[in-house]
């Protein structure tokens, strides 16, 4: 009688979360910690221990909704879910895995836009100068989110108060930061 | 002359698949000293045994090679068809053709010459066995039990029932245990300590139960039927057989503001103290820790208002040494306090309380005659909140398992307190409703239907306090993962059941094994379990793992039905298979040399050092002897005895080395 | 002496005073703090949400430059960045491969030799012993000590303070003869960095932290974190729009609040670039604790 204890590649996504960032979805028995001690719980569509339970149907619709939901870019990584977990479910990286994923397969959440664009310019200062840039960051958020009016009054009092640069700061070695970025996060891009 | 009989089992087809039965027990014919060889479908069943038991009387057999299963399975079985054979059952052997052949290899030639190989090598040991006689041990019929909880009550009053002599060890100043501090008990509701007390009152009248109270358990020697136990008899500082229970003494005591460990520190005690009103003993104890007298000197009031003369200040602890034949653990457990929690405030705020705490409130002989208050204030919480599975099921706080109890208990307080404040509201967080026991499920139902108790299914994630109310934040996973808060005046915090304190201590005292969390360990956890690895000691109720009242009482009497098993015969039989110093005629006695390396490596502390004298008393030599009534038979004597003085019976270096011989020169 | 000192972009922008502070009170103590020569900035929230390796080169970078430059420990007063360095610290000291592959990105090899001190182990370490002889205020403040998230958790990587009610902040501003409160929000988060792109949840969150400490008396309250800083000070207008009310509760860092009770001056400390005024004043002069050598001599006389 030969072994034929075949395990099946797991392909869904609660599976690749398991290879890919070590986190076993089949731990959560979905106790509700998290989602109570959770910051923006009120502000996401699904709470955490909920997006666990949709992940662990495997349901190709439940993990659409998941890849597409508001949760995983509201999420603070503040860490107040793994801390009171009593299953330790690392949900932080699981919560970065997601939001990359839902980048790479362009399923972001329209409420999120101004999340992910201050984090796209954020980026950006940094890949052109090697340290962020304030005013940089403002204007290119600003520019991308259509938002002029926002934080308009703050400008004069930060500058009295000496807290914002008008010159960026350029770092030397900026070649081997453009680098860092080709090599990730520019690489998936292409 | 040896004539040995080789029975081939096909074990259905477990073996006969894989190997060819009928040709091994044909060439198994041709081995020298074989007069009989078959081969057969299930030797262990009744006519298979029949086949054995025939062979034996026809053929007039001196051994029997049994060759089929692992000898774990059935070398008993076939052992005793011998025997009633007229064999004796130490020349049957087993060849394991099973687990060490036909499960482990594809059928071919091969196999067939392992298994051929097999036999051999069994024949040829079984040429060489002795016929040995099982040992026999005598047998104390007095039994310890140790833990005066509901559990070692019904141990106790069983065997004494049963005719046997009792010997109880309790730590406390009292007997009652736990059960002692509830108020009611679920599914009845009853009066948790009018069901008790009459059965602690029966321990204490029982002529064949001798009670120590306030006593440890100091250490233990010997093996079953015949354990050496040294107790520890604590100075109560009051002399027993004058002190007629008036307690004048505990209210005329001025030291009163000792934490009540019964209360568990709810309310305040004296330095002299009984632990509870209906305590058995109802004789008080000083606290030396706490006693004005014994730290500095002065004071002595309650020895002048003791009209029996009974307080007695240089007291002394006192051992008292006995001798047993049986030990029953049954020592309970404990609960993680409320400081167990970061989360809820790592203890420091007074409303938020565990669930033995709840009880003392709720019961009408507690701190506040059983009205349901807040320690903070006194005032009667309107909104209570109850967070079952706290710490349970928890791997992050090292708990994992369940506490069992929890979510009877948690019902059960919702009940009480809705019985007690009509006005008020309970919430109770909850995982899962574990109601297993017979009733459990409908008094689970009766607090949420009839008792109003609003069930919401999540965990509590962090409970705080402002402007003296506990603010609980917790999850309605029924509701989406909901956050729910909830302004109450109260908690109750039902905390993971815990090994007790000095667990690990007593486990290593008595040689008896305990898990990683310090309960002890069952001989076997669906067959053996209230016996434990070792022979002679049992165990029941909550010192094996949490669990309830008629369980802990269930395992009891069934701690007592093994202990008066062991107690029905005089004599214990024990199976031979032990080592054994050899012994020849004088001037040498035995080939053993007096090193002793045997003693200091026997996991078991069996070998004894024997004197042999000549005839005027003068010491000749000393001996490696060993008890034949604890040795295991493992073998590291026989490993590390320089002059190969030790065999073991059934084991010996001659038959060993003829089952290599048997296969490397063929 | 010499630490090693990483700024990171807040403490050299919106947060300068948070670096003033810093090095005022290391300069009174006689350290000298080196920072990282062509430090870059670690990626922040940013990285991690959206490309991991790239969250894992940038903060490598400065480790491996750090270790270059011949430094053994890193003092980084943002608790950010300070989450960010352990974090990466912790991941490739646990993965050979992930290590390998991130050397490979920043064209150096980091070997992990680095200990990574947040603000609050720099003063336990090198300021709290020294403050004795040197301190001229006693801080007499009723103050909440507000940690955030990252200082504390995750407990696994960080290993500093426990992560329900930590301790260690209070532990200063005790030292300092302040009266530091027990209250309910300690680290829960202040809203991060939302207060550009999702600015009601900042309201929200930070909100709830400055009514709980109001409400329980505090008359300041002390982080030790730029983004915390930002969201409790800056964002103000709308804390007092989400709690319905106004509050001038001051918020400053444990370094300015160091820095305060060493007597150093207060623009020196950067005070004047908050947003809610710091009006906080009349500190007792600090009485030092004589020894009595001769008790004995002392009675005679």
């Amino acid at each position: 009688m030969s072994d034929s204890h075949n395990h099946l590649i797991d392909n869904s996504l609660s599976g690749k979360i398991k290879q890919n960032v070590g986190v076993s979805l089949a731990r959560c028995y979905q106790c509700g910690k998290c989602s109570a001690g959770c910051p923006v719980s009120s502000d996401m569509d699904f709470p955490p221990s909920l997006l666990i339970r949709k992940l662990q149907t495997g349901l190709p619709e439940h993990e659409e909704e998941v890849l597409r939901s508001k949760s995983i870019w509201y999420c603070l990584t503040c860490e107040m879910c793994i801390s009171r977990c009593p299953m330790e479910v690392d949900i932080p990286p699981m919560m970065d895995y997601l939001r990359s994923e839902s980048l790479r397969l362009k399923k972001e959440n329209p409420a999120a836009k101004n999340i992910i664009r201050f984090h796209k310019a954020f980026l950006d200062s940094i890949e052109q100068t090697g340290r962020l840039y304030e005013m940089g960051l403002i204007v290119d958020y600003k520019a991308r989110a259509l938002n002029l009016i926002q934080d308009v009054a703050l400008a004069p009092s930060m500058f009295a108060k000496g807290k914002l640069k008008i010159m960026p700061e350029l770092i030397k070695n900026r070649k081997n930061i453009k680098q860092i970025f080709k090599k990730t996060i520019n690489k998936k891009q292409k | 002359m040896a004539r040995i009989g080789v029975f081939i089992c096909h074990c259905g087809e477990n073996i006969s698949a894989t190997v060819d039965c009928s040709k091994v027990a044909q060439v198994a014919a041709t081995f020298p000293g074989v007069v009989h060889s078959v081969d057969y479908k299930y030797m262990c069943s009744d006519p298979g045994q029949t086949l054995v038991g025939n062979a034996i009387k026809e053929h007039n057999l001196t051994g029997v090679v049994v060759s089929a299963c692992s000898p774990r399975m059935h070398e008993p079985t076939f052992r005793r068809a011998c025997a009633e054979a007229g064999l004796n059952p130490y020349q049957c052997e087993m060849a394991n053709l099973r687990e060490h052949c036909s499960w482990v290899h594809e059928r071919n030639e091969k196999t067939d010459d392992k298994a051929i190989d097999l036999v051999r090598m069994l024949v040829e040991k079984v040429k060489r066995n002795n016929a040995l006689q099982p040992i026999k041990v005598p047998v104390t019929k007095t039994a310890l039990v140790i833990g005066g909880g509901v559990a070692g009550i019904q141990a106790a009053l069983d065997i004494a029932n049963a005719g046997h002599k009792v010997i109880m060890v309790e730590r406390e100043p009292s007997i009652g245990g736990h059960m002692s501090q509830l108020s009611e008990t679920f599914p009845t509701l009853d009066c948790s300590q009018c069901i008790l007390t009459p059965r602690m009152v029966e321990v204490a009248q029982n002529p064949n139960i001798k009670l120590y109270t306030y006593a440890e358990i100091e250490s233990v020697e010997g093996f079953v039927g015949n354990f050496a136990v040294k107790i520890r008899k604590k100075a109560k500082s009051i002399d027993e057989s004058k002190c007629n229970g008036c307690g004048l003494c505990t209210t005329k005591c001025p030291n009163k503001k000792n934490p009540n460990e019964f209360e568990l520190g709810m309310a305040k005690r004296p330095a002299i103290y009984v632990p509870f009103p209906q305590a058995v003993p109802n004789i008080p104890v000083i606290d030396k820790t706490q006693c004005t007298y014994y730290k500095t000197g002065k004071c002595k009031i309650c020895e002048k208002v003791c009209q029996a003369n009974a307080i007695q200040f240089d007291q002394q602890d006192e051992i008292i040494e006995v001798l047993v034949g049986a030990i029953a653990i049954c020592t309970g457990f404990d609960i993680k306090k409320t400081d167990f929690f970061p989360e809820y405030g790592y203890g420091k705020h007074k409303d938020i309380i565990d669930g033995l705490q709840f009880e003392r409130l709720a019961s009408a002989s507690g701190p506040t005659n059983g009205e349901i208050r807040r320690p903070s204030d006194g005032q009667v919480p309107k909104k209570i909140v109850f967070v079952a599975c706290a710490g349970s099921r928890d791997p992050a706080k090292g708990i994992e398992y369940c506490s069992k109890i929890c979510c009877m208990y948690t019902a059960k307080h919702a009940i009480l307190y809705k019985h007690k404040v009509h006005d008020g509201t309970a919430y109770i967080f909850y995982m899962d409703i574990r109601a297993a026991g017979k009733n459990y499920d409908e008094f689970t139902r009766r607090a949420i239907e009839e008792d109003d108790a609003k069930y919401i299914r999540g965990r509590v994630s962090k409970i705080y306090e402002r402007d003296g109310k506990l603010i609980v934040v917790g999850a309605d996973t029924l509701m989406g993962a909901q956050t729910v808060e909830i302004e109450a005046d109260m908690v109750v915090v039902a905390t993971a059941g815990v090994a007790n304190q000095g667990a690990e201590k007593l486990a290593q005292i008595l040689h008896v094994s305990y898990d990683q969390h310090k309960f002890f360990s069952e001989a076997h956890p669906k067959l053996k379990p209230v016996e434990t690895n070792t022979a002679g000691i049992y165990l029941a109720g909550a010192c094996q793992s949490p669990k309830d009242i008629p369980e802990s009482v269930a395992a009891a009497s069934g701690v007592a039905g093994k202990i008066s098993c062991l107690f029905s015969n005089s004599e214990l039989t024990r199976e031979p298979l032990i080592a054994v110093v050899d012994r020849l005629a004088p001037p040498l006695y035995s080939s053993c040399t007096g090193c002793f390396m045997c003693q200091s490596v026997c996991p078991y502390n069996a070998i004894e050092r024997e004197e042999i004298k000549d005839r005027n008393g003068n010491l000749v030599k000393q001996l490696a002897f060993i008890n034949p009534g604890l040795c295991q038979g493992c073998g590291t004597c026989v490993a590390v005895c320089k002059s190969k003085s030790i065999d073991i019976e059934g084991y010996t270096n001659s038959q060993m080395y003829s089952e290599v011989d048997a296969l490397l020169n063929f | 002496m010499k630490l090693g000192f990483y700024p990171g972009c807040s403490l050299e922008g919106a947060s300068r005073e948070y670096n003033e502070s810093v090095m005022a009170i290391a300069e009174e103590m006689g350290i000298e703090l080196v920072s990282i020569p062509d430090w870059n900035c670690c990626g922040a929230t940013a990285a991690h949400n959206m490309d991991k390796e790239l969250s894992l080169s940038l903060p490598a970078r400065n480790l491996a430059l750090a270790e270059e430059a011949g430094l053994t420990e890193l003092v980084v007063p943002c608790a950010a960045c300070y989450s960010r360095f352990c974090a990466t610290q912790h991941e490739l000291m646990h993965d050979e491969n992930l290590h390998k592959k991130i050397n490979g990105i920043i064209e150096k090899e980091y070997k992990g030799n680095l200990r990574i001190l947040n603000v609050i182990q720099f003063i336990e370490e090198f300021i709290i012993d020294k403050l004795e002889d040197k301190m001229k205020f006693e801080f007499n403040k009723k103050v909440a000590c507000y940690y955030g998230c990252l200082l504390v958790r995750p407990n696994k990587v960080l290993n500093f303070d426990r992560t329900e009610d930590p301790q260690t902040m209070d532990a200063v501003m005790k030292k300092l003869g302040a009266d530091s409160i027990d209250w309910a929000f300690k680290t829960e988060c202040c809203g991060a960095g939302f207060s550009v792109s999702f600015t009601e949840a900042v309201g929200r969150l930070s909100g709830q932290i400055i009514e709980d400490a109001e409400h329980r008396g505090a008359e300041a309250m002390i982080v030790a974190c730029p983004m915390c800083h930002s969201n409790l000070d800056m964002r103000r207008p709308e804390i007092n729009k989400y709690n319905k009310k106004k509050s001038d509760m001051p918020v400053i860092y444990i370094t300015q609040a160091i820095g305060l009770a060493l007597g150093i001056d207060r623009n020196k400390l950067g005070l004047q670039r908050h947003f809610v005024p710091v009006k906080l004043k009349d500190f007792k002069p600090y009485a030092k604790k004589t020894v009595v050598e001769n008790p004995q001599k002392m009675e005679v006389e």
